[in-house]
């Protein structure tokens, strides 16, 4: 990394008295990262200005895991685990499938308002783009996450995890968020307006979720549906996430967590190609 | 021949689909000269603007801008433009200052050169004052001129500016056109894309005419009025009366000029009638004589030299900005 002075063409003086402007050249590596980050502020200085999202973004896992914790825990035994625990486990997972329409809402935004343009009209490496974005996405489902747990905690949540276990769980939940916001990459540099970005955005999210370990055994649902939510990526990941909080795997599976690892992987060496192809594609036209 | 191009477009041509939005276009831009690209809604600008930086790949052709070819080296070129588009592109609910230095950064300035730009720039464009505002606040004639800033930070040699003034109200166009001046007064190279006949006018040497992705004319202002010769007559006449009587008057007293030169432009909102007059001041009592004999009364006559509306109805056949009345009746009978 090297700093370099600007030669200030005539005209748009930099005043006679200011010492000339100082560039700093980098290699591409040190570009992307340093431009990832520069972006992935931008992304989040807007949460504590929007009151307004940062509520809509938090209380919604949060009433979710407060309706769950005292509607449905009494009423939804699950054999072999307290249904508390059982219930916490998947609506903190899944609050993080729905935080994957932040990548897809903020992008389609910055295509809409030009901004998108801009960043690529500047000398810096196009691929801090989508980094920077999927960067801040993921602090901040860090963020609302660790709200989530706090209040399911707060509730009755009692997970009996060591160190190392909660550091497995929390891992897995980073690896998901992020391999999610690459599809919400996909979807909000595919569709064109941010209505459709948001509805279609959230409607894969619903039968993933749902149908789905989150809530109830899938042992309990009609046997096709049975037979999807059992084998669905969605399920895998709750069950690992819940295995390594409360030691309570339903399939009596140690091997769950590594098979919810190889999922994210795959779906990534899939998903990180075709959103950089659906960003060209975009930005072609 | 001293002058070397700060721009060179040859030959481009671009489709979406089937839409032929580009049809083989050239062009050039002198190092230090301000040209506008005029043209209607859809003509092309914002597509050759894309391509000239980089956001997009032309299908044929090829271009040079500050000397570097733009489809091999799309990072020097990136290093060397500033670009305004046709929306004001600045972050929403970072303030002013902000989106400078974040700006300022990625042009790759330090952080401290970064802020010091910055308020240089805010003050410059009047903006100091709402300088830590977020631009969610801002008027959009204080957009624009942020917007402007934005693509200023490192002094591009070569400025890049899609219609920076669409969309304001004319207060608020007059201090962009102010504030682009000064920029073009410090010799900054500028290509303009614009609807508005008058910006191009005002703001640029030279003019390229470009109409459904072709090059339709290209020179100085006055060159283009010359194109389409001399004054127009223009009469307004009482609401209710005849307009096809009256065009049929006016034709007859313009004579041949009238059918030559593209005939009577038609404003039924404002019941105003022009038509080419090249007798001039001269035959300014004949023709009141005659509209009086033709029973054409007179709410007002004036004559006036051609504007560049009048040059892009000659030259196109169609009004340049929609909506704004002038030839609009006969293009729709002819599309009709
Ligand atoms: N991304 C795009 N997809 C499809 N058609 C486009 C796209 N961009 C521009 N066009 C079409 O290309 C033509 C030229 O557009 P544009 O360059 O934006 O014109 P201008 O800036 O002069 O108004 C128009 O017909 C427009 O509809
Ligand atoms: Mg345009």
């Amino acid at each position: 990394m090297s700093e370099h002075t600007l030669t200030s063409p005539a005209g748009i003086a930099t005043g006679a008295v200011s010492p000339p402007l100082r560039q700093v050249s980098r290699g591409q590596l040190a570009s992307i990262v340093v431009d990832s980050a520069l972006l992935a502020k931008r992304s989040l200085m807007r949460v504590p200005r929007q009151p307004d999202w940062l509520f809509g973004a938090t209380i919604q896992p949060v009433m979710f895991i407060l309706l769950f914790r005292y509607v449905f825990a009494g009423a939804i035994p699950i054999p072999g685990t307290s249904s508390v625990d059982y219930i916490m486990s998947g609506i903190i997972v899944q609050g993080l499938v729905f935080g994957s329409i932040n990548t897809a809402v903020g992008l389609s935004e910055d295509i809409k308002k030009g901004l998108m343009d801009r960043f690529r009209s500047l000398p810096m490496p196009r691929s801090s783009i989508l980094l920077g974005r999927i960067l801040a996405d993921l602090m901040l489902q860090v963020f609302v996450t660790a709200i989530s747990i706090g209040v399911a905690l707060a509730v009755g949540f009692r997970p009996n995890a060591n160190p190392a276990e909660w550091l497995g769980a929390i891992g897995l939940m980073a690896l998901m968020a992020f391999t999610l916001s690459w599809i919400g990459a996909i979807i909000g540099l595919t569709l064109r307006s941010t209505e459709a970005v948001t509805s279609i955005g959230l409607v894969w999210i619903f039968p993933l979720t749902f149908a789905s370990s989150a809530f109830v055994m899938p042992q309990t649902m009609p046997g096709w549906l049975e037979a999807f939510a059992k084998n669905q990526p969605v399920t895998l990941i709750i069950d690992a996430v819940r295995g390594l909080w409360t030691g309570y795997y339903p399939q009596a599976s140690s091997h769950t967590a590594l098979y919810a690892v190889i999922w994210l992987v795959a779906v990534c060496i899939v998903a990180i190609p075709t959103a950089i192809w659906a960003y060209e594609r975009r930005m072609a036209n | 021949m001293a002058q070397r191009n700060a721009v060179i477009v040859e030959g481009l041509t671009k489709s979406f689909g089937k839409t032929r939005a580009l049809e083989g276009i050239d062009f050039t831009v002198g190092e230090g000269s301000v040209v506008g690209l005029l043209g209607p809604n859809g003509a092309g600008k914002t597509t050759t603007v894309r391509i000239l930086t980089t956001l997009i790949k032309p299908d044929g052709g090829r271009a040079e801008v500050a000397g570097i070819d733009v489809l091999k080296h799309p990072e020097q070129v990136r290093a060397r433009i500033g670009l305004t588009g046709q929306y004001a592109a600045v972050d929403e609910i970072l303030t002013g200052r902000e989106n400078l230095i974040m700006f300022g950064q990625l042009y790759r300035l330090t952080h401290a050169s970064a802020k010091r730009r910055a308020d240089e720039l805010l003050e410059r464009f009047e903006l100091t004052d709402a300088a830590n505002r977020t631009v969610k606040t801002y008027s959009g004639g204080m957009r624009r001129r942020l917007d402007l800033a934005a693509s200023l930070l490192v002094t591009p040699p070569v400025l890049f500016l899609d219609e920076p003034t669409t969309g304001l109200d004319p207060r608020s166009r007059n201090g962009m056109w102010e504030v682009i001046g000064d920029l073009i007064k410090d010799g900054t190279t500028v290509l303009l894309t614009t609807q508005y006949l008058e910006e191009a006018d005002q703001l640029a040497n030279r003019i390229v005419v470009i109409d459904r992705g072709k090059v339709i004319a290209q020179g100085t202002a006055n060159e283009l009025k010359n194109q389409v010769g001399g004054e127009r007559l223009e009469i307004t006449v009482p609401h209710g009366t005849d307009l096809e009587r009256a065009e049929s008057a006016l034709i007859n007293t313009a004579g041949q000029a009238a059918l030559d030169e593209g005939g009577v432009q038609i404003d039924p909102v404002n019941w105003r009638l022009t038509v080419p007059f090249p007798a001039g001041a001269k035959g300014l009592p004949v023709a009141v004589r005659q509209l009086d004999e033709a029973g054409v009364t007179l709410a007002d006559l004036a004559l006036r030299r051609p504007t560049l509306d009048d040059v892009f109805l000659t030259l196109t056949g169609h009004a340049a900005e929609e909506g704004n009345g002038n030839g609009l009746k006969e293009d729709s009978e002819k599309a009709a």
